[in-house]
């Protein structure tokens, strides 16, 4: 088990207001496994996926990901923990503007003891895998958006983290654009082993993963449990 | 750590030019503060160095008891005979007591570069002169004769003021003067003085009172004992003092002031700047929350992310310091400048943008951009993660 969530709760307080987002929630995820997370808006989905990446804490339970108890370490050793397990891939892309295909995917190599020459290296394989090769020197400006995304899944995967995970992936791509992004990272998953956790709207971009979880008002639906 | 820190803090650079209105605040802030602070630094010593220049250990000046200034004494005829016949005063080859009873008054001559009449001080002197102020030399024309209205401008007066070459004729209180010589001192506050016989002074201007007496004494010891005799005579109620002592003191206030208006005025500039850089770099953080929200997802840490933005700050309070710094030595540096001295009348002297001074100004951009970074670096190391994320 490479994900492991039991009784999890999650809430927010805003001034005196307390909300519960996610509600005593048990998952468990396989290595190896292409999981799409569906479910309307505000049920929580970007919620669960950012306390499997570590970018939070539950309020309640347990998050054991990639063997590591995640919501028992400090901030600095989570940020590490990061590091070294989790690629993130969003909506947005969220490139840095200044730097180029390359420097971008190169960024999370600066966090290893690799060499520069060896960071290139690396950068230039996983643009490499996501078919980008031709356009390392471009900045994200001069890139489409499906070209962008695709960027940010080569930074996502050229550490070789345990964990892939996608927020809304093809959210803000076209039909066509969004089917090559998800056949990428179907590739990634079946070719490559990689897992992933991708949240999605889109039924069609679903299809794409080996199972489908759905959330709704904080928990996931029973029926659709493997 | 290290590499992380020059990668964020380069990408952060190069991004300078995109947010090129806001980063010029820092820079134009700092070089106003700078610019200023040098200058005015630099006006007070050139003040400082003119006036450390006049005046030697082995001459005294004698005042009225209880006069700060030339201005404010009076001495009588009488007692000037008194004074000069005082034990260490030097005696020349005829054996005349080296020393003048002088008098001051304030003239208007028009300034040469806009015409506007401004405060000359008219120095009332003796024959004496030339054995008295050996510094005194002569660079063109000859030295004023007693009893016949002539003059000898000094070197400093001479570049600043209007109709006063060799030759010129100036009126003042329907008395006319020729100018018969220009002298130099070596550039103190006398070189912006007009010096004239002091009798012919003191009845041009219906004066008959002299307002101090200088005396050059035999050694710089022998000032105890001039002194302890002048002040012991019952006839007498006068100070006495050592030359440097006397312009130290008369340069106290202005020195005092202008290093007011380079603190204070300074201060108030260097907190504005301050606000600005604070800004600017608060805005800088906020423009890259998301860019800080990814890499810190990627796993960079807080350190890296703090750092970049002090780097950045502190540049660009370095390139405002320079350019400021640059800018007052560019303009002001071996200037020559007048200003009121505390006796009402021109003082001329040299700005000196000395490297020291660039140096406390460099010193001061970097503590205005630190400051003005702290709290935006905070802020960036507390940027919390998922919430930024989250902005679109
Ligand atoms: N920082 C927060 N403070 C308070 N409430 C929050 C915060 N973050 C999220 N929420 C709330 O938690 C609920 C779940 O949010 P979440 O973003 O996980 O939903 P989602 O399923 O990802 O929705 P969407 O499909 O619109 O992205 C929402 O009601 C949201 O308003
Ligand atoms: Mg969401």
């Amino acid at each position: 088990m490479i994900v492991s969530l039991k009784k999890v709760a999650k809430r927010y307080t805003r001034g005196k207001e307390t909300v519960e987002v996610l509600h005593s929630l048990d998952l468990g995820i396989e290595q190896g496994d292409f999981v799409a997370l569906m479910g309307p808006s505000g049920s929580g989905k970007t919620t669960l996926l950012n306390l499997i990446g570590g970018l939070d804490r539950p309020s309640e339970g347990e998050v054991v990901v990639a063997g590591e108890h995640i919501d028992r370490l400090s901030g600095a050793a989570l940020a590490r923990w990061r590091a070294r397990n989790v690629g993130f891939v969003f909506q947005f892309y969220n490139l840095m503007p200044m730097l180029s295909a390359q420097g971008n995917v190169e960024l999370p190599l600066l966090l290893t003891k690799l060499s520069a020459a060896q960071r290139r290296k690396n950068a230039q394989t996983a643009l490499t895998v996501v078919g980008l090769a031709d356009r390392a020197r471009h900045k994200p400006s001069e890139l489409s958006g499906g070209q962008q995304q695709r960027v940010a899944i080569a930074r996502a995967l050229v550490a070789d983290p345990t964990l892939l995970v996608c927020d809304e992936p093809t959210g803000d791509l076209d039909r066509k654009t969004a089917d090559e992004i998800l056949g990428l990272l179907q590739t990634l998953n079946r070719d490559y082993g990689k897992t992933i956790v991708m949240v999605t709207h889109d039924p069609k971009a679903a299809e794409f993963a080996k199972r489908q979880l759905h959330m709704d008002k904080g928990t996931l639906v029973p029926g659709n449990m493997p | 750590m290290f590499k992380q820190t020059y990668a964020i803090t380069v990408m952060n650079l190069r991004a300078i030019p995109q947010r090129l209105g806001t980063s010029s605040v820092i820079v134009i802030g700092i070089a106003g503060v700078v610019a200023v602070l040098v200058s005015v630094l630099a006006m007070a010593a050139g003040f400082h160095k003119t006036v450390a220049n006049s005046g030697r250990a082995d001459r005294a000046i004698v005042l009225r008891g209880g006069s700060q200034a030339e201005i404010n004494s009076s001495i009588a005829r009488d007692n000037l005979l008194t004074i000069l016949d005082a034990p260490g005063v030097q005696k020349d080859a005829s054996g005349k007591p080296v020393g003048c009873g002088e008098l001051v008054t304030v003239v208007n001559l028009p300034k040469i570069d806009d015409g506007n009449l401004s405060n000359v001080t008219l120095r009332g002197s003796c024959p004496q002169l030339p054995a008295l102020r050996p510094e005194l030399k002569i660079v063109e024309g000859r030295m004023f004769q007693p009893a016949v209205r002539e003059l000898i401008v000094g070197a400093g007066a001479a570049k600043q003021f209007a109709g006063i070459t060799l030759g010129s004729h100036i009126g003042f209180k329907e008395s006319d003067w020729t100018v018969v010589g220009i002298f130099t001192t070596g550039g103190d506050a006398h070189d912006s003085e007009l010096i004239a016989d002091a009798d012919t002074v003191q009845s041009a201007f219906r004066r008959s009172l002299f307002q101090s007496v200088t005396a050059l004494l035999t050694s710089p010891d022998a000032f105890d004992g001039f002194k302890d005799a002048l002040t012991t005579n019952p006839t007498l109620t006068v100070d006495v003092k050592r030359e440097p002592e006397y312009y130290a003191e008369q340069s106290k206030q202005l020195t005092k002031l202008l290093n007011f208006i380079a603190y204070f005025v300074g201060g108030i500039m260097a907190v504005g700047a301050m606000f600005g850089a604070l800004n600017t770099m608060y805005s800088a953080v906020s423009a890259r929350a998301r860019e800080i929200a990814t890499l810190r997802a990627i796993g960079f840490g807080a350190g890296p992310v703090v750092f970049s933005v002090f780097a950045e700050s502190l540049l660009l309070a370095l390139l405002g310091g320079a350019i400021g710094a640059a800018l007052s030595w560019a303009f002001f540096n071996g200037n020559v400048v007048s200003t009121l001295g505390d006796n009402f009348s021109q003082v001329v002297f040299r700005l000196t943008v000395t490297p020291a001074l660039i140096l406390s100004g460099i010193w001061l951009a970097l503590f205005i951009g630190l400051l003005g970074g702290l709290f935006p670096a905070i802020r960036s190391a507390r940027l919390p993660i998922i919430d930024a994320l989250r902005a679109q």
